[in-house]
């Protein structure tokens, strides 16, 4: 559970996480194993037919809560449940309390909820109301024997070892274990089985809650659901809102990604649906209590909200943990309050509150891997900028985010400040074009990457000298948008794309009113900022007559063509025109493999040099583009080697990289020690910030690895 | 292959992936002989590795006391099935509990059921059990052996939308199940058996 008071015991708390090596090793084997398992079981599978149809049904659910809960409420109690609605967490603990005590009930067994989690159920069963509540859920058993929240929505125990378990057992049994996991689960298994004997009580949540015939379903491969619903004379299911549906065919498909998406497996080992109050011995009259509560605490108010309706497309598979890079440093305690991973963040905001959410919504390096996967195509990486940016409005902007958003809609002010960097960072440039060393501010954090310094001229007052002869008729007109770092830190970056497209008929122009995309004021938060920045850069290119608007960074690629069109694209005034812009953007690769058709007869015959790649989050999420690069790295004849986790995030992300220094660096030493493994003593990607943040790691490792921008081996590879 | 031989043949395969044990078997006496030879091969109550051999508290050790010889649970079978399973246990020396499954949580060597269904896309196996005993049965044994007649095979769950809401509409308790119970909460180690059946046995009935 999450709560540091501000940022800075924030990053003291991930420190810890990051230096738990068992941890760390955990959670690696994890990520990999993971990735494997989720394609496997995806394989013969349409899956983003299926995400979304998912998406779509659960939409549609999500406009008509309400009428889905009168119709859920009727039928079931038609059948014999009684229903149940809560406004808040402290409400459903009431209910559930109360049921407990007119049921004279002493004993609880519970099977997994993460919404008994987020109501905290246990604290008022146990501490207010004094009743014995034993989870059933084996890592759920072992995390409320060590008074700790879940690490994982799927499995709540994964921050522990086998000793430390083994250690637990001994003290719950009285007796010496081992560290056999096999023996461990056994131990469960009758310790376990004896609470179940005992309880008068059986608590569950649900996955799904059908309103045609009041149903619910409950998803899990342990078994204990079933248990915990069939011994005990009362059970009581304790749901959110957003778990309401419809028909059974839209829980029966959610079933087709849920446990694909969450542990690779096909379909769980059991999955339970119940209907009304079943047969029950150890009640009076053979009849089971059966008392499902519906959590609302904000739900409904969520339903409705524009933007973030979409939330309720959440079916708790904690997909987003499994793939999320940070996640993957500092585990479930540092990366959710209650509620882990991508979707914890969001949720501890709506569910927990501005303060328990305002130092976590930070901690998204904007990657989208998780966007990628979400089994409600929910757009998880987007909604936690746009928290941000509603938590800065709620408790105000920071002083340096202020100044930055108010320098950078200025362009003219901005390129100034750049160009007086030039000047002022004299005293610490090498001749390597690196800094000597960093500005005490970001000391000590910071030294794991050297940083670049300014370039002496940058490629705006270079255009005119490289700037290619105009061809008569050309077969593609070409704005070029090079971005801050192409333009001021590594003009060759941008000089090399002119090069390497050269007698292909292309004609190329740079307008010169052209600014930072804006991609860094919005993962700042400062929307206002961002929107005004992506108006000037569209007025910009509008003057130009082109095909394309391309850019050799996949950051600013996929921010113009994507995030242009979420911020303009509903205002009447702007819709069309940025819907235009929008449709010219594309990336380096893209253009030169796709567009310009580039071939193997375009490059020199000798042999290239072996090379590896790395993917930009922006270029393989961000824009889907996958396979372009690696095509035009075969056609130039370099020895391409592919690297371990090629598509997984340097660390970079642009301000996260400065606000999670430790995180960043950790994951730049992985992806550096991948690229050295694939034995390439070059590293070629596509995007300029990746090059800074790679490169810089690469130097400060003393590593024998180049890094460069795909575009620099193109132009000297052409004949 | 006809359809229903792919349906038999994805259904074995994807059963297989998660542990079950699938027997294509021709008539009901090969499904009780099925039955006894697997419970004969079972050592009683020490057999397979239900916990009574770890170290455990007094409380739950005392579970173990309640439970003597091999049984074999089987509370949802007809007159006919019901009598050539007596016969078979009465010739093996086991005991045959037919009801009141609740008194014997200790543990139960086999349950013997007969599945409504199976899903071919998943293997899964599909219980209605409304009726506490056959779903306490299909928990607490250590060992299931389920007979699914191959007719009752679908190859989607959709295939089986308006049977389940049919059920659903008188008030109901449905399970799939698939392969045996099973966690991977401690070091993602899969371990098998932490609630429910340490097997699946699935016997595809010819009919």
């Amino acid at each position: 559970m999450q709560d540091a008071k501000n940022l800075k015991e924030y990053r003291k708390e991930i420190k810890e996480s990051l230096d738990n090596d068992f941890l760390r090793n955990a959670m690696d084997k994890f990520a990999v194993a993971y990735r494997g398992s989720r394609a496997n079981a995806f394989k013969d599978m349409d899956e983003k037919a299926l995400i979304r149809d998912i998406a779509d049904a659960k939409d549609a659910a999500a406009s008509r809560l309400d009428e889905l809960f009168e119709q859920f409420k009727e039928e079931a109690e038609k059948r014999g449940a009684v229903v149940h609605l809560a406004k808040d967490a402290k409400e459903a603990n009431e209910i559930i309390g109360r049921i407990a005590v007119e049921e004279n009930c002493k004993t609880i067994v519970k099977s997994k909820s993460m919404t008994a989690e987020e109501t905290l159920l246990n604290h008022h069963l146990e501490d207010d109301l004094n009743l014995k509540v034993i989870e059933t859920d084996l890592g759920e058993w072992i995390i409320q024997m060590r008074k700790e929240g879940p690490s994982h929505m799927v499995m709540p125990a994964i921050h522990l070892s086998r000793h430390q378990v083994s250690d637990l057992f001994s003290d719950v049994t009285g007796q010496k274990q081992g560290d056999d996991v096999q023996a461990l689960v056994k131990v469960a298994r009758r310790e376990l089985r004896q609470a179940f004997v005992d309880a008068d009580m059986g608590i569950s949540g649900g996955n799904f809650a059908i309103a045609e015939t009041g149903s619910i379903g409950l998803v899990t491969n342990e078994g204990n659901a079933r248990l915990a619903t069939t011994l005990p004379r009362v059970h009581v299911a304790l749901m959110g809102l957003d778990k309401l549906t419809p028909k059974l065919h839209d829980a029966l498909r959610v079933l087709k990604a849920l446990p694909r998406n969450a542990t690779g497996q096909a379909i769980t080992s059991y999955v339970t649906w119940i209907t009304g109050s079943n047969e029950c011995a150890a009640a009076e009259d053979d009849r089971k209590k059966v008392h499902f509560v519906f959590l609302d605490n904000g739900r409904r108010a969520l339903a409705k909200d524009p933007v973030f309706s979409q939330v309720h497309r959440c079916v708790r598979c904690g997909a987003c943990a499994n793939v999320c890079p940070v996640y993957r440093m500092v585990g479930g305690h540092k990366m959710g309050h209650i509620y882990i991973g991508a979707i914890g963040l969001i949720l501890t905001y709506f569910y927990h509150g501005t303060e328990k959410a305002k130092n976590l919504v930070q901690n998204c390096i904007n990657c989208g891997a998780c966007k990628e996967i979400c089994a409600g195509g929910i757009d998880l990486p987007g909604l936690i900028k746009d928290i941000q940016a509603r938590i800065l409005e709620e408790e105000g902007h920071p002083m340096y985010s202020t100044f930055l958003a108010k320098m950078m809609k200025n362009r003219k002010l901005f390129h100034k400040f750049l160009r007086i960097a030039k000047t002022a960072q004299k005293p610490v440039k090498a001749k390597d074009g690196f800094m000597r060393h960093l500005p005490m501010i970001f000391m000590p954090d910071h030294d794991f990457r050297a940083l670049p310094t300014v370039a002496e001229v940058p490629f705006r007052d270079m255009w005119a000298k490289v700037q290619p002869a105009k061809v008569a008729e050309p077969k593609h007109k070409v704005a070029l948008f090079s971005g801050c770092v192409q333009d001021f830190v590594y003009p060759e970056q941008s000089v090399a794309t002119v090069e390497s497209m050269k007698n292909k008929g292309v004609n190329l122009e740079f307008p010169m009113d052209q600014s930072c995309c804006g991609l860094p004021l919005q993962m700042m938060g400062e929307v206002i900022a961002a929107k005004e920045v992506a108006i000037q850069n569209m007025e910009a290119f509008e003057g130009s007559d082109c095909d394309y608007i391309l850019t050799m960074c996949a950051s600013c690629a996929s921010h113009l063509k994507h995030n242009y069109m979420k911020m303009l694209g509903k205002d009447p005034k702007y819709a069309t025109r940025v819907k235009a812009f929008a449709d010219k953007v594309i990336d380096y690769s893209s253009f030169m493999n796709d567009v310009l058709a580039v071939e193997e007869g375009d490059f020199l015959d000798s042999k290239g040099d072996a090379v590896t790649y790395h993917a930009p989050c922006h270029l393989c999420r961000g824009l889907d583009v996958k396979n372009a690069p690696r095509e035009l790295m075969a056609k130039a004849g370099l020895d391409y080697k592919e690297s371990a986790e090629e598509e997984v995030c340097c660390g970079f992300g642009g301000t996260y990289s400065v606000k999670f220094p430790k995180i960043s660096e950790q994951l730049l030493e992985k992806k550096i020690n991948n690229a050295k493994e694939s034995g390439a003593k070059v590293l070629l990607t596509d995007c300029p910030g990746c090059v800074m943040q790679i490169r810089g790691g690469a130097r400060k490792q003393g590593a024998d690895l180049e890094v460069k921008h795909i575009a620099e081996y193109m132009a000297d590879r052409r004949k | 292959m006809t359809a229903k031989s792919e349906s038999v043949k994805l259904f074995t395969d994807k059963a297989e992936l998660v542990s079950a044990v699938v027997t294509e078997i021709s008539s009901l006496d090969d499904a009780i002989k099925y039955t006894m030879d697997l419970c004969g091969k079972k050592e009683a109550c020490k057999m397979l590795i239900s916990g009574c051999e770890q170290n455990l508290s007094n409380k739950a050790e005392q579970l173990c006391a309640t439970k003597t010889g091999k049984t074999i649970v089987a509370p949802a079978l007809n007159k006919k099935e019901t009598s050539a399973l007596e016969k078979g246990c009465e010739e093996n020396g086991f005991t045959l509990i037919k009801d009141s499954v609740r008194n014997h949580l200790g543990g139960i060597d086999i349950a013997f059921t007969y599945a409504d269904h199976g899903i071919a896309e998943t293997g899964t196996i599909v219980v209605n059990c409304p009726s506490e005993e056959l779903r306490l049965a299909t928990m607490i044994s250590e060992v299931h052996v389920a007979v699914l007649p191959k007719s009752k095979l679908v190859d989607k769950s959709y295939d089986l939308e308006s049977w389940m809401e049919g059920n659903m509409m008188k008030g109901d308790y449905t399970a799939f199940i698939t392969g045996a119970s099973r966690t991977a909460d401690i070091e993602r180690v899969l371990a098998i058996g932490v609630h429910g059946p340490l097997e699946l046995h699935i016997l595809l009935l010819e009919d």
